[in-house]
């Protein structure tokens, strides 16, 4: 019941709790999409450049969230500033990588039929590669939003705002009800953002390539 | 009209094509055939520049094709590959209609074009316009291939062992189409392949490659008859004549002496020359040598007391052929007419042979 009254009374608080951890976390995937595809389709093209990039973003992602916070606060100091270069460092990897894959898999006779017929290389990744691997793209904005919506969560510990401001805070002042009214949404925001991207993998999944699987 | 000037490909240290120097006639269909790794391939990927020259020149129309646009150059040759290449992402209007939208033609003209090609490859627009490519068979796909590289009506056409990945039923009506087509628009076709029985079908010309150059470059049926060397003897089958009978001429078959008389001789005579020569026909012909006909011994049987000479009895109506006739003309003409003998005959009605039964098994036996 508690739970519920809590939430009645600070429903303001906790929908602008929401938006601000969604901005957080969109912020960080939209720069890693408009950074990391690109970066993708280039080391399909240097492929010299594929192992060294791949192997820095992989290493970004092993550091655990916190020593992460820990290590740029010196340099860049607490908030929204640090959390969002954190959460788009962690974002990277899926997305690099599966740019690079999805590309990758795109058969050689593919490109082979559409450099055969004319079409210059631009041509070739707008028209063959690109629609060709748009569903893992897709599933890798997918992963590295998900991962994001959690460790949004931890952000609100160097002072990023967010449902995580909520659960910190709650664990000082031992109140379950707050903990939960951060918690919940958390968990509910994962699970919606997961769906969704998952709905909209499948709809960029080109009609001719679905019917295979 | 394609010619190769002194065209070398290497890579690294391997050879795939020496020195190649040869043209290839327009409205033909040439086909590149050898053993994999004879440079085949190489070469035709060198026609529309995928695969640059190491050294040499190949000329389309005179043109020096390396001072061409290369991404120009390929929208004005048909393209199509073993692995059909058809975009499963794209319908088959979007398929077909590919080239024409590189080469920025307006919508309408596109989709009329479309139309048109579904209409010329057998497929009907209403069923498969919108249809995806995974949605129709092998044979189906490599039609809308074919139609693909027609869409921009390029006058030349490089297919590289574009049925060689079909059932053989398939593989033999789209080769039967091939040639329909060819019939129809006479296109200049190179095409790659390792069957010799499709090159065989469908060439104009035949190359025969082997460690990057050109073994020879004939007429198929010249390759058949004349091979160069034993090299393309092992190639084409030792007994590939055998599977061809149109290759083989009436005249490398015939009796050259059959037994004739002349129709002024008598019943009694004919029968007498049929016992002394162990035959049961007589050529009829006159005493310059033309061919008038021909009478069996049951005719002069039948007609032993009712006629006296020959020329009585002489059948005229007789189903014969020219000595430059083949071997399936003659086939055909037996099995047709029931008869077991075809006499064959010059431009000047001489009879110069006869084929019968018995000299076929002797052809068969001996090939």
């Amino acid at each position: 019941m508690t739970l519920l009254t809590y939430f009645k009374n600070n429903i303001y608080t906790i929908f602008g709790l929401i938006l601000e951890h969604l901005q957080l976390t969109g912020t960080a995937i939209l720069t890693a999409i408009i950074i990391g595809v690109p970066l993708g389709i280039v080391i399909t093209r240097y492929k010299r450049l594929a192992g060294p990039i791949l192997a820095i973003s992989s290493i970004f992602q092993t550091i655990p969230s916190i020593a992460f916070f820990g290590i740029l606060i010196p340099f860049l100091g607490i908030g929204k500033k640090t959390a969002i270069l954190v959460l788009f460092l962690y974002a990277l990897l899926p997305i690099v990588k599966n740019t690079y894959t999805g590309i990758n898999e795109v058969s050689d006779f593919m490109i082979d039929a559409g450099r055969g017929m004319g079409m210059t290389n631009i041509q070739i990744l707008r028209m063959v590669e690109l629609p060709q691997s748009l569903s893992v793209i897709m599933a890798g904005v997918r992963i590295a939003t998900v991962i994001n919506i959690g460790t949004t969560t931890i952000a609100a510990y160097i002072g990023a705002g967010g449902l995580g401001k909520l659960i910190f805070t709650g664990i000082q002042m031992y109140r379950n009800e707050m903990i939960l009214a951060g918690a919940i949404p958390a968990a509910l925001l994962a699970i919606i953002a997961d769906k969704l991207l998952g709905y909209i993998e499948l709809r960029l999944t080109p009609k001719g390539l679905n019917k295979k699987k | 009209m394609i010619t190769f000037k002194n065209l070398t490909k290497k890579f690294g240290d391997f050879t795939a094509v020496n020195n190649l120097t040869t043209e290839l006639q327009s409205g033909e269909t040439t086909v590149l055939i050898g053993p994999s790794g004879c440079g085949k391939t190489t070469t035709l990927r060198m026609i529309n520049r995928l695969i640059e020259p190491s050294e040499g020149t190949i000329y389309i129309n005179e043109t020096d094709i390396s001072k061409t646009n290369p991404v120009e150059l390929r929208r004005n040759i048909g393209y199509v590959i073993q692995q059909i290449g058809l975009f499963p992402h794209m319908n088959i209007a979007e398929n077909i209609g590919l080239v024409p939208y590189l080469k920025d033609w307006p919508e309408s003209k596109r989709n009329q074009r479309v139309e048109e090609l579904l209409d010329f490859v057998g497929m009907s627009p209403s069923e498969f316009y919108y249809r995806y490519p995974n949605e129709l068979s092998g044979g189906q796909q490599q039609r809308i291939g074919v139609a693909r590289a027609l869409a921009a009506d390029p006058e030349i056409i490089l297919m590289d062992e574009p049925f060689g990945a079909l059932d053989p039923i398939s593989r033999s009506s789209l080769q039967d189409e091939l040639l329909e087509m060819q019939d129809k628009l006479g296109k200049t076709i190179v095409f790659v392949t390792h069957d010799i029985d499709e090159a065989l079908k469908i060439a104009n010309k035949i190359a025969i490659m082997k460690d990057g150059e050109i073994l020879q470059y004939d007429s198929p049926e010249q390759i058949l008859r004349n091979p160069s060397n034993s090299f393309i003897e092992e190639f084409i089958g030792k007994n590939r004549l055998l599977k061809r009978p149109e290759f083989i001429k009436v005249k490398d078959i015939l009796i050259k002496d059959p037994v004739t008389i002349i129709p002024e001789r008598t019943l009694t005579q004919a029968l007498e020359k049929m016992r002394r020569q162990k035959v049961d026909s007589l050529m009829v012909v006159n005493h310059l040598g033309k061919f008038i006909g021909l009478t069996t011994a049951n005719d002069v049987l039948e007609n032993f007391d009712t006629a006296e000479k020959i020329s009585e009895i002489v059948k005229t109506e007789v189903h014969y052929v020219g000595e430059n006739s083949n071997l399936s003309q003659v086939l055909s003409i037996m099995a047709q007419k029931q008869v077991g003998y075809v006499p064959v005959i010059d431009e000047n009605n001489n009879l110069i042979g006869l084929v019968t039964r018995s000299s076929l098994v002797n052809v068969l036996g001996k090939a």
